[in-house]
């Protein structure tokens, strides 16, 4: 069954025109702010395929943007999105992709902002459904459907049991990880689909893990 | 959930003595462990959400961002006030309503998709308007959803309800079936009947390409979500008054996978074929072009990667 729950027939909650072009591209501009932990000084969003081809008329560039803001689909400041960004300081900037990116509706943002920097890879798949690629460069595929623990680390032995551990022994079922690494014994990224958000004790005891670099929390699922 | 299919959902009704409404919004509760009453406390809030993109359709500026559409509601709401309609009073208003929330999806409005953004019209106008017809309080109309949404989780499984996937008929067909054998269920019908109702409805759908005029939910979106709050009350009647679809609603949902499978690419929401090719069409998705070239030179974007 591809479709298991009422609301995802009847519903989301969004402000329109599309699903995919708006309510989607909001919920992807959501990942790249929490990726980043603040709210973006700077934003390069790159489109591809369809999100380059008729972003304009279904404000995907203001959606993108109300993401990047924080807001959630439903939102009905979307619409003013830009002016709002710019009001808060934010500096957008956009960019036609070359070729398809990796999906027909995708789109590359690389945010810059508190002395830190954050990219994506992401597509909107239909319905307000996201597939994301890529973080910082790694590639790791998370949906934003639950809560998401991103963890930057070393690529060395035991990490990923020791972090493994730590959420079971806090009472957190993993849904789906992965895991992907720039090279042997150089750095890795982990990546944890709970069913259920980790309080902060738990992430501030996989912070203090050895060889971990930085621990991100990506939620949607939170209202903001 | 228990059902993966209409007839199943109806075997169950009729066994255990409940309304569609009731088995999804049980099902619902038990699949994802939320209680009974926040499961129907959302779907409330979505119902308010759907009368205020009535209202607001009806009374705001629902001018889209591409200039396209917009003000159409407001115009079948005043003729209806200044003469009599061709439809009649009940089934021109469900037009109207469904137009209007179809419009401020267009214009960046709030909106619940059901099943799609582009559908969204149908529901709220067939709804809206007889709630004012009958006077039903809002708790009924909440049950409406659920038995809506049980419909369009069926179809969503067995067939599609994305116009990339399966045409028109997957959004605005899958629509009108959810809101004819809603409307049924509101309205004292059996589950039967409202199974009924659904295979006439979607019969009527068949075969629906999705053709949208420079790929945005527009043209011809908006219009058939306005024709399709009709088409879902004409199928709702003929179901109340116990016309059966002689082939059953789950094998016109497997034609509906059938048809939409079959559909070429450019029938698919790529604005490749169908209206979003006509000369008309060419023409205004060309114009739509230059006018964003105009203001993204304005804006300073989007420049071409380097």
């Amino acid at each position: 069954m591809r479709f298991k729950n009422v609301f995802s027939i009847i519903g989301p909650s969004m402000v329109g025109p599309s699903s995919s072009h708006t309510a989607g591209a909001v919920r992807i501009g959501r990942v790249a702010r929490q990726l980043l932990g603040s709210q973006p000084e700077t934003a390069k969003m790159t489109l591809f395929g369809s999100f380059a081809e008729t972003y304009w008329g279904h404000g995907t560039d203001l959606a993108l943007t109300a993401g990047l803001m924080d807001y959630e689909t439903d939102d009905q400041r979307i619409p003013q999105a830009d002016v709002l960004a710019e009001e808060a300081g934010m500096t957008l900037e956009w960019v036609q992709g070359r070729g398809n990116g990796p999906h027909p509706n995708s789109v590359k943002i690389l945010l810059t902002g508190g002395g830190r920097t954050a990219e994506i890879v992401a597509a909107s798949i239909g319905g307000g459904t996201i597939a994301v690629y890529s973080l910082n460069g790694f590639d790791v595929q998370i949906t934003g459907e639950y809560p998401t623990l991103a963890v930057k680390h070393s690529d060395s032995q035991g990490v990923l049991a020791n972090m493994t551990a730590l959420l079971s022994r806090d009472g957190y079922n993993i849904g789906y990880m992965d895991v992907d690494r720039k090279g042997r014994s150089g750095d890795a990224m982990t990546v944890f689909e709970l069913d259920s958000a980790p309080e902060e004790s738990t992430i501030q005891a996989i912070r203090k893990l050895p060889h971990i670099k930085e621990v991100t929390m990506i939620d949607l699922t939170k209202r903001s | 959930m228990r059902f993966e299919t209409l007839e199943q959902l109806a075997d169950i009704c009729r066994q255990e003595n409940k309304t569609i409404a009731e088995v999804m919004l049980e099902d619902q509760a038990r699949e994802t462990g939320v209680s009974r009453e926040e499961v129907f406390r959302q779907m409330a809030e979505y119902y308010g959400v759907m009368k205020e993109a009535v209202r607001q359709g009806l009374t705001g500026n629902t001018k889209s961002r591409s200039g396209l559409t917009g003000g159409d509601a407001k115009k079948v709401s005043d003729y209806m006030q200044q003469s009599e309609t061709s439809l009649g009073g009940p089934a021109a208003e469900a037009m109207a309503y469904a137009l209007a929330v179809s419009e401020v999806n267009a214009s960046m409005g709030r909106i619940i998709a059901t099943p799609t953004a582009g559908s969204c019209g149908i529901i709220p106008g067939v709804f809206v308007s007889a709630q004012e017809r009958f006077g039903w309080e809002d708790e009924h109309l909440v049950k409406g959803l659920f038995c809506a949404g049980a419909i369009g989780y069926v179809i969503a499984n067995n067939a599609s309800i994305s116009g990339a996937e399966g045409g028109c008929q997957a959004e605005v067909g899958s629509a009108i079936g959810m809101a004819a054998g809603a409307m049924v269920e509101l309205r004292g019908g059996t589950a039967q009947q409202a199974v009924h109702a659904v295979g006439l409805a979607l019969k009527n759908c068949l075969g629906l390409i999705c053709d949208p005029v420079a790929g945005l939910v527009e043209i011809p979106c908006i219009v058939r979500n306005g024709l399709g709050a009709v088409t879902a009350l004409a199928a709702s009647d003929m179901a109340l008054a116990g016309v059966g679809s002689v082939i059953p609603a789950d094998e016109v949902i497997g034609v509906m996978l059938e048809v939409g499978s079959a559909m070429p690419a450019k029938h698919r929401e790529t604005g490749k074929g169908g209206l979003a090719q006509t000369p008309t069409g060419r023409k205004l998705t060309k114009e739509l072009v230059e006018q964003r070239r105009r203001k993204a030179k304005e804006a300073k974007a989007p420049a071409k990667e380097d």
